[in-house]
């Protein structure tokens, strides 16, 4: 418990709001310097290289793998596409996986932030304040502990189920987020509110006016953050559930594992199937979401 | 902005004004939250614990067996194993990734061209799932690298590293840094973006260098985000998964099985589901015990300064 709330200090630290914020000036004096951006661009290589590799593996005929398969294709085989596209059941996985992934970001995004909402405002009150620390400790709590029983539990409930990992992505990505939420909301003039409450505001009234539309840049956060796993993740959707119709899409790269056999080239295109939605909405939202999770370590 | 002002604000109030009655909303906004995560957190965690004392083998019948669970794990070359590899990988990861992450983090906060699409291209690994990341290396690992070191003419690294049981885990290193450094570019950017341009021209003045500058200054002020980066980077590679499914699935033989994995095989397809509990209780503490250390450890040196 005690390693709990240390860990809680630490991440305060980083969290709390610091008056020494402020941006570098990027006009202090002036000059590219060159060494650094070529050192860079170097490294940013390593990042594109098995990205550029991804991509021209699915667009090549079979004969074509040998040598380093580094090699531009010389001829383009888009049936790969089709084929992965079949052989998957692409469009199911990737509707169960939009599902859960919406879901999970919607049902955080609303009860996340009430919960935090009630926690930072009656931070004084033993009650709240023994709530912030209990859901706080559950960040120390390696996922496997939970494994074995939580899939006995949720085949028990009838929770084996895209509704069921959706709420399952929300409770469990409760301590992280009330942390971030509280820390924010704490930060908030209260006088806001209460003069929400003279014009005759109730406290739900108050949540969904006045602080919900303010939460704004950390709902971004949250959002980008909880999208990001919920979409990604193997292990909770491998065990949790049971119908096989249900499956997302990393789920799907691992079950036919053995049907793409030695297919390598249909077998790269369903992984760049799988990996190029999330991959499409980044590069068009680049800057929104690179600042989004920026703002999640600062405020 | 308003943050500092907000903060001055609330030390300022006196804590007397909103004590009194709680209104009851506040109650109804925590209670069913808090009902639900009892129900899907902790009570599987506390079902898991009694299990763990029981030879329960996830069907049919139990009987509480005590404590002996709990000593069969200390004899269990393969649990001793798997603590033996979660551990090494999650050190060198932890390293390597916090080191190549401020790296580079330093470099995109210097004065460079194309600073933006720089800092977007070092993000993109965040957003694709590991799992697949895998499977692409593992095809890197077994065909193109090998091809590579070959006709580069060194034969000793012309094999397939991932089936090589010594090294295998090397690979699984290599994979995991290079999804893992991006978000941890992110956090120290965000840190860097924290320190004032003023002192460094102050410390430019006093004619220092550039390795000295990054020591006695950036370094010390970015402190509380390396702790952090420390402390959750080596928590979340202990629980290290996905990425062994795609790369060796624990092989050569046994030599590459994290304990996330030992307790999701002996748990699910073993018939060891109370052991395999009380394999994740000890787990459990493992990770608390040495979150702890680490806080502790690195609090002291952040301190210091």
């Amino acid at each position: 418990m005690s390693a709990a709330l240390q860990g809680v200090e630490a991440l305060r630290t980083v969290t709390a709001p610091s008056p020494r914020r402020r941006r570098r000036r990027s006009s202090v004096n002036g000059g590219t310097n060159w060494w650094v951006t070529a050192l860079i661009a170097v490294c940013s290589l390593t990042v594109l290289i098995p990205l550029y590799f991804t991509i021209i593996t699915a667009l090549k005929t079979p004969d074509q793998l040998g040598g380093t398969g580094f090699e531009w294709p010389t001829s383009v085989r888009w049936e790969n596409f089709s084929d992965a596209y079949q052989l998957t059941n692409f469009p199911r996985a990737l509707m169960n996986t939009a599902l859960i992934t919406v879901g999970a970001v919607v049902l955080t995004l609303l009860t996340n932030s009430l919960v935090a909402y009630a926690i930072a405002r009656n931070m004084h009150k033993k009650f709240f304040r023994g709530l912030y620390f209990y859901f706080l400790a559950a960040i120390f709590v390696p996922f496997p502990i939970i494994m074995l029983p939580v899939v006995k539990e949720t085949a028990l409930l009838g929770l084996d189920t895209p509704v069921g990992l959706i709420l399952l992505y929300t409770v469990y990505g409760l301590s992280f987020n009330i942390f971030i939420f509280v820390a924010y909301i704490q930060s908030i003039p209260i006088e806001l509110e209460e003069a929400a409450r003279m014009d005759g505001a109730s406290t739900w009234g108050v949540f969904w006016k006045v602080v919900f539309p303010l939460l704004a840049p950390m709902n971004a956060t949250v959002g980008i953050l909880t999208c990001v796993w919920a979409w990604n993740d193997f292990l909770l959707p491998l065990v949790v559930l049971s119908d096989p119709s249900a499956q997302t899409l990393p789920l799907a790269q691992f079950i036919f594992q053995g049907q793409f056999n030695t297919n390598y080239t249909v077998a790269f295109a369903s992984y760049l199937m799988a990996l190029a939605p999330l991959l499409i909405v980044y590069v068009i939202a680049q800057k929104w979401v690179v600042s989004g999770v920026m703002r999640g370590s600062v405020k | 902005m308003t943050a500092p002002a907000a903060s001055a604000t609330r030390r300022a109030a006196p804590p007397r004004r909103r004590s009194g009655r709680t209104p009851r909303a506040f109650f109804w906004m925590v209670v069913p939250a808090v009902v639900i995560f009892f129900g899907l957190h902790t009570i599987p965690v506390l079902t898991g614990m009694f299990f763990s004392l029981t030879n329960y083998a996830g069907y049919g019948t139990w009987d509480l067996v005590g404590l002996s669970n709990y000593v069969n794990l200390f004899l269990d070359d393969r649990v001793l194993n798997s603590y033996g590899f979660t551990f090494g990988f999650a050190i060198v990861s932890t390293v390597l990734v916090n080191v190549i992450a401020l790296a580079i983090a330093l470099g995109l906060n210097a004065r460079i061209k194309f600073k933006t699409a720089f800092r977007g291209v070092f993000f993109i690994p965040y957003v694709l799932a590991i799992l697949i990341i895998g499977y692409v290396f593992n095809y890197l690992f077994a065909n193109s690298f090998p091809a590579i070191f070959e006709s580069l003419g060194i034969t000793g690294l012309s094999g397939n590293i991932l089936a090589d049981p010594n090294f295998a885990w090397i690979g699984i290193v290599i994979t995991t840094v290079w999804q893992a450094a991006a978000f941890n570019v992110i956090l120290y950017l965000a840190g860097l973006q924290t320190i004032p341009g003023e002192i460094y021209e102050a410390a430019g003045i006093d004619g220092a260098s550039a390795w000295r500058r990054f020591w006695s200054l950036t370094f010390p002020l970015i402190g509380a985000y390396f702790t952090i980066n420390m402390v959750l980077s080596f928590k979340s590679f202990l629980q290290v998964f996905d990425q062994i499914v795609a790369l060796t699935n624990g092989g050569p033989g046994t030599s590459t099985e994290s304990i996330a994995m030992v307790i999701y095989r002996g748990g699910f397809q073993g018939g060891e589901y109370g052991y395999q509990m009380a394999n994740a209780v000890v787990y459990l503490f493992v990770i608390i015990l040495v979150s702890f250390i680490q806080l502790r450890f690195l609090q002291r040196r952040e301190a210091s300064y």
